[in-house]
């Protein structure tokens, strides 16, 4: 009986094991301390992929349970920030918009904005709410912000949803340039997911860093060209200033769908270079982090 | 090919612990202190000294030096006190935290179950959380849908598969998280003390499904407090103490040589406080005796014990009462008992001086496995004074225990029984009785059957 459960088995166990590791059908790991900076171990990130489609998908099930408005708060944020921003910052204020009507200037940016937000605060919170994960079972625990910061993506197609109505009520006809959104959202997910590699490590240690995040999400808006147009600065300083790589990200969303005229190339470069200085540097430090996270969470 | 499945060599695991909480005389302090920590704290993280929120120069071994070597197809049990290190040993085969030295080499594929329903959603259904769970604990998405109608059915919970587990009773909630785990299959399987959970037909259940596994060949490492599960199970045992391994072997040695170590379970303890931190009355010490008043950590399930407080009373006080609790290993207060149980001294006020209250517990009453025994003193109505929790701990053993070791119930009294046979019947009714012992005998120890 046994032994008959045991040839039946066999060829799905020797299925897993190809798919989870191809060296020969027995695996073998040395589990030994590890010395200052270690690999990535990006391929072990992708044979855990599942796992990472499952914490999405739990992500995105889970995030508007139990509310009355359910994914509409998707859509409430971004749109009552705009309406806010439209009144104080577009009529009070008066601050210049490229020539575009305020309310659709702010929104093209609060949207990536919000994604961008979002998904650094979900990352950074997400290692202390999953503790218990964390301290029960292996897998790369690079999977948890990974999976926080790309369930947003949900959220942000609804927003963007809102915007394209929005631009077919002022009248406006997105540009050629709209196939470069999807680099520019990726762009702000690799933003995203940079800052949030290094203040989510940090965050399991200390939680100081977890109360931090509201202060730098905020200050970061404020830094970029939100409420108001990078064409405010002369050149060379606004090249200058894609070293927030969310002014690219914002300055590029204009450009692609709105068509002003900030030309984004060389704010690009650097906000790309920028994001993928931080994404790096961050995956490692919290790679070099990690072993500590389950005796410390 | 080896036929090893893990190989150990000279494993250790060091922890920090916070330092002692240093006494603050002055607000000052506390204040100075509050202000400077801070910026040391902020400075070892950058340093990438990550240590922990606490002060960081206390650290015990968790694991020192541990070496073995597990075969192929090999069920091996890991027993030992609670902080012996039994728990960090399978954090460190299923790569939850690193080893400090040592190294270990694992052939084959890992699955560790430290926890049952790890990862689970209160606001998923049944049918959501065994996908999520099952990918959580290394399951492939195509493995969990070719298994899914068996995890269903071994869980008995179908009727409740689209609705959030929120609403599932924390029984249907732990089998339904069993059934999960228990369709992993990996080549070599950690357990950690799951089997503590859930109510003793299905625990059943879990470990029959366990002797399963071991019998397919694959590797097991099992830790329990349950020492019946132990030796049933495993071929042999390790037995950790303070970290470091103290005994292998054949499994029932193993286990035997564990129970009657007077070591294990704390019998004896007494108040650290040299001076009254109390106005009333100060706990001093306390001991679990056995019958002829030795202090013991294992007491057998068919003699009595005693538990024995001694306490002062300082200021003369009406309504003292003294009580311990006793608390099973799952935290469950079994019982609470009072001095003040005894009517002459009741209502009475005691005098100043030292005072020794022995309580009589009954032989056959408590079920054999690891109890826990809290202080508490305090004013009837009015305040509590003191509070010791789980000072005490000891083993209750299986020496003569001969009850049905699947009775349900917090306790297993052997209570005074009248049975007699007031009529006679046909022969046709009875054999049906007959019939009926004979099938109640196999199935009230499935566990024998299932892994023998």
């Amino acid at each position: 009986m046994a032994l008959k459960e045991r040839i039946e088995r066999q060829p799905a166990t020797a299925a897993l094991a190809s798919l989870r590791v191809d060296d020969g059908p027995v695996p073998h790991i040395r589990i030994e301390p590890s010395k200052g900076w270690v690999s990535l171990k990006l391929r072990e990130l992708w044979e855990y992929r599942e796992l990472l489609y499952f914490l999405i998908w739990r992500d995105i099930k889970v995030r508007y349970k139990q509310t009355v408005l359910g994914a509409a708060w998707a859509i409430i944020q971004p749109l009552f920030t705009m309406v806010v921003f439209s009144v104080f910052f577009g009529r009070l204020a008066k601050i210049p918009s490229d020539g575009i009507p305020y309310p659709i200037f702010s929104y093209t940016a609060l949207v990536p904005w919000t994604f961008f937000a979002q998904g650094l605060n979900q990352a950074v919170s997400g290692m202390v709410s999953h503790a218990n994960l964390i301290k029960k079972v292996y897998f790369p625990r690079l999977a948890i912000p990974i999976a926080r910061v790309l369930a947003g993506v949900v959220d942000f197609s609804l927003a963007f949803i809102v915007l394209l109505g929005m631009m077919l009520a002022y009248d406006i006809v997105p540009t050629v340039n709209t196939l470069w959104l999807p680099l520019f959202l990726l762009l702000a997910l690799i933003t995203s997911l940079g800052t949030a590699l290094w203040l989510a490590a940090m965050n399991v240690q200390f939680r100081d860093v977890g109360y931090t995040v509201p202060f730098i999400t905020q200050f970061w808006m404020f830094a970029t060209p939100i409420v108001y147009p990078s064409s405010l600065l002369p050149e060379p300083w606004r090249t200058l200033y894609g070293i927030n790589p969310m002014t690219g990200v914002v300055e590029g969303f204009r450009w692609a769908l709105l068509g002003t005229d900030t030309a984004p190339g060389p704010i690009i470069v650097v906000s790309s270079l920028v994001a993928l200085a931080l994404l790096v540097s961050g995956a490692f430090y919290f790679r070099r982090m990690e072993k500590t996270f389950a005796d410390v969470v | 090919m080896s036929d090893i499945a893990v190989h150990v060599e000279g494993l250790s695991k060091q922890y920090h612990i916070g330092k002692r909480q240093e006494r603050h005389d002055t607000l000052r302090d506390t204040l100075t202190d509050a202000f400077i920590a801070p910026f040391r704290r902020a400075g070892k993280l950058l340093r990438g000294q990550a240590t922990g929120a606490a002060e960081l120069d206390e650290t015990i071994w968790a694991l020192k030096d541990v070496s073995f070597e597990v075969k192929r197809g090999e069920a091996v049990g890991i027993i030992g006190r609670n902080g012996a290190g039994k728990s960090t040993l399978l954090k460190i085969l299923s790569r939850i935290t690193e080893p400090t030295g040592g190294y270990a080499d694992v052939y084959g594929r890992v699955g560790s179950l430290l926890e049952v329903g790890t990862g689970f959603h209160h606001e998923l259904t049944g049918r959501e959380n065994i996908y999520l769970n099952g990918a959580i604990l290394g399951m492939t998405r195509v493995e969990i849908e070719r298994k899914f109608d068996e995890i269903v059915a071994f869980s008995e919970v179908e009727k409740f598969m689209d609705t959030p587990v929120k609403h599932y009773s924390s029984g249907m909630y732990l089998r339904l998280a069993f059934a999960v785990a228990a369709h992993l299959e990996p080549e070599i399987l950690l357990v950690d003390e799951v089997l503590a959970v859930g109510d003793a037909a299905f625990q059943k259940k879990c470990l029959g499904k366990m002797g399963n596994v071991a019998q397919e060949g694959r590797t097991v490492l099992f830790v329990s407090h349950n020492m019946g599960a132990i030796t049933q199970l495993c071929e042999w045992a390790l037995w950790l103490d303070n970290g470091q391994l103290k005994l292998t072997g054949p499994s029932s040695d193993v286990v035997a040589a564990y129970l009657s170590s007077g070591t294990e379970g704390c019998a004896v303890w007494s108040s650290s406080s040299t001076e009254p931190r109390n106005i009333e009355a100060q706990l001093k010490s306390a001991r679990i005796l056995s019958v002829d008043n030795q202090p013991t950590a294992v007491v057998d399930f068919d003699s009595p014990f005693k538990v024995e407080i001694a306490y002062d009373v300082i200021d003369p006080v009406r309504d003292l009462s003294v009580t311990y609790q006793l608390l099973d290993s799952q935290g469950n207060l079994v019982f609470e008992a009072m001095d003040t149980d005894m009517p002459e001294w009741k209502g009475r006020v005691r005098e100043p001086g030292q005072y020794l209250a022995v309580c009589k517990v009954p032989a056959r009453l408590l079920k054999p496995g690891r109890y826990y025994v809290s202080l508490a003193s305090f004013i009837e109505y009015i305040k509590i004074i003191e509070r010791q929790e789980g000072v005490l701990a000891f083993d209750v053993s299986e020496v003569g225990y001969l009850l049905n070791p699947g009775r349900l119930g917090v306790v297993s009294p052997v209570l005074e029984w009248e049975v007699n046979q007031v009529d006679t019947t046909d022969r046709v009714a009875s054999n049906e009785t007959k019939n009926q012992a004979e099938n109640t005998g196999p199935s009230a120890s499935p566990l024998s059957e299932k892994t023998r």
